[in-house]
């Protein structure tokens, strides 16, 4: 039996008159990168904010491994094991590697230095992250390294890092390769699926139809505020998906 | 499928020491600039290097020295404080009023409050109204800078108490009299040097002033850092005043009235980036005895003093321009 991580059914948001989720429904299953895609003004950040809390639905239902679950902030999907990583380059470049990991989740000493004089726990948290990039695959030169010595790849290398340290349940990345040229688009792309392998489902927004094909194992197609297909890479083509996810072809007409 | 053949490996992790990291830090510009000056003045200056001067040096720089301490935690954050001379002089003629009652303690006390206020006030504004800290901390600058003078009635207080003035006197080691106010400046120094780089909040502060966006997003509460930022600052002005009014035993609502602008000279010289994130207390302490010893290596070498001016204002650009530099190399 199929297991599903994260689910949703009949999310429905409006904004005055505009209706920006029409009973959404949504389904990520265990051990999958999920890739939703849709035109612009299709709703899809709605629908991933409503996931990761940034937006309360006005109706439906959301369920974490099939427990109901109500987020009320970004800081509940955190705490239901939820986290994201953003277009934007989300690290302090001033800041090392590790600090970046550790970003308001610092450990601290343990006994009087930890709890009177505050102390951080510097070499377990670099132990951590060097074992979260080495789980991972990524090659930096130390993880002392200052964030802004890295290039723009790493940087976002870094932060899918940090995310899949702290996720328990699913990584969602909205549009991570974005900001990237064409090689460092392939080493988060390669990450990614690094983090399946590491057991987490992902959900990926993206545009990049191509980058779609290439890592998704499967394709929820968002339209009008609602999902109206989920397709697979191997039996559908580009061409059929981006002519549904436009209103060109009518979902019934694929394969 | 791609293949994952070109990620893998961590490259094994250098050990970087402490010195290392020291000097590969920004605290080894200003190190150098600072060595370099009293090489160069103990070498063409006969009464340069003798301890009567170094401790002259040290208690010329605590007042200014010890309000870029503030100052720095609030540049650190992308912030500045126009404001930070004008609370320690209105904190110092409240001290000065209050002590004319005897009250010692308590006037100190009422100028501790007087800065927390004020700093609430500027944090508040700055963090939960989301302005601009330039524009907050210069009205803030404008009102105190009157406030002073209504208070006082453009009156100086003398100060009479010996433990107001405690702070200027102190030990002597082999001749050099090392006062309590340069002990409780290299302490201040100290503390926050510890709370920056050991402590969880002290890595907030850096991230907030870095990218405050990514910190919020982290969870970080991006307000609450930086309130705790003004009110860090506003406990430090409030030590700065017990300084200065160990240095000139008279409350004098006119007096200091370049301090916020000396502070963030000693402050950029001193390494700290302007865009905040980049930087430390060290650094600034460095900074601030750099200016000193620049104007005091001057004079002792018989040079018009509007040269240290002139030398102060080139060490400030060319601080920004290394800033600039290292900020810019990595943008790739």
């Amino acid at each position: 039996m199929t297991q599903f991580v994260l689910q949703a059914r009949g999310l429905t948001k409006h904004y005055g008159h505009v209706v920006a989720m029409d009973n959404c429904d949504f389904d990520l299953r265990a051990g999958e990168i999920l890739a939703v895609i849709g035109d612009n003004g299709a709703g899809k950040s709605t629908l991933i904010k409503a996931l990761t809390g940034a937006v309360i639905p006005d109706s439906g239902e959301i369920m974490v491994n099939g427990e109901p679950v109500h987020f009320r902030s970004p800081l509940d999907a955190r705490k239901a094991g939820i986290e994201t990583v953003y277009q934007e380059l989300g690290v302090a470049p001033a800041l090392d590697i590790t600090q970046n990991l550790y970003l308001g989740r610092e450990q601290r000493r343990k006994g009087l230095l930890g709890t009177v004089f505050r102390k951080l726990d510097k070499s377990a948290m670099r132990q951590g992250s060097a074992r979260q990039m080495a789980d991972l695959g990524i090659r930096v030169q130390s993880i002392r390294q200052k964030v802004d010595t890295l290039s723009g790849g790493q940087r976002q290398a870094v932060a899918v890092a940090r995310v899949a340290a702290w996720a328990t349940s699913v990584v969602i990345m909205d549009e991570p390769t974005a900001a990237l040229g064409v090689r460092e688009t392939n080493q988060v792309l390669q990450l990614i699926e690094r983090v399946r392998e590491n057991g987490l489902p992902v959900v990926l927004i993206s545009h990049n139809m191509p980058n779609v094909w290439q890592v998704a194992d499967r394709i929820h197609i968002h339209r009008l505020g609602r999902r109206i297909a989920v397709v697979e890479p191997d039996s559908t083509t580009m061409e059929e998906a981006v002519a549904v996810m436009t209103g060109a072809k009518q979902p019934e007409a694929l394969a | 499928m791609t293949k994952l053949d070109d990620a893998v490996l961590l490259e094994k992790e250098d050990r970087a020491g402490p010195w290392r990291a020291a000097l590969s830090s920004q605290i080894a510009g200003p190190l150098a600039a600072l060595v370099l000056a009293i090489v160069i003045f103990s070498a063409t200056t006969d009464s340069f290097l003798n301890p009567g001067n170094l401790s002259l040096i040290a208690q010329q720089s605590v007042v200014v020295g010890t309000l870029a301490l503030g100052q720095t935690l609030v540049i650190l954050t992308a912030g500045i404080d126009l404001s930070n001379g004008a609370i320690m002089v209105l904190a110092s003629v409240v001290i000065g009023n209050l002590a004319t009652d005897g009250n010692v303690l308590g006037a100190l006390l009422a100028g501790l409050a007087t800065c927390l206020v004020l700093g609430l006030l500027n944090g508040v504004l700055v963090s939960q109204f989301s302005l601009p800290p330039f524009i907050v901390t210069l009205g803030v600058l404008s009102v105190l800078t009157a406030a002073a003078r209504l208070y006082t009635d453009s009156q100086s207080y003398p100060i009479t108490s010996e433990f107001l003035t405690a702070l200027n006197e102190g030990p002597a080691f082999g001749g050099v009299t090392i006062t309590y106010g340069v002990m409780l400046w290299i302490g201040l120094t100290a503390i926050l040097g510890y709370a920056l780089t050991q402590t969880a909040w002290g890595v907030r502060v850096y991230a907030v002033g870095d990218n405050p966006r990514a910190a919020a997003l982290t969870g970080i509460k991006v307000k609450r850092v930086l309130l705790s930022v003004y009110l860090t600052a506003a406990v430090v002005y409030a030590f700065a005043a017990w300084q200065a009014l160990g240095r000139t035993p008279t409350a004098d609502p006119s007096g200091y009235a370049t301090a916020n602008l000396d502070s963030i000279t000693a402050v950029v010289i001193g390494g700290t980036s302007l865009f905040g994130g980049r930087g430390g207390v060290v650094g600034t302490l460095i900074g601030a005895l750099i200016v000193t010893v620049l104007a005091n290596g001057l004079t002792q070498a018989g040079i018009d003093s509007l040269y240290q001016q002139v030398g102060t204002g080139v060490l400030v650009v060319i601080a920004v321009a290394v800033d600039h530099f290292v900020r810019t190399r990595q943008t790739r």
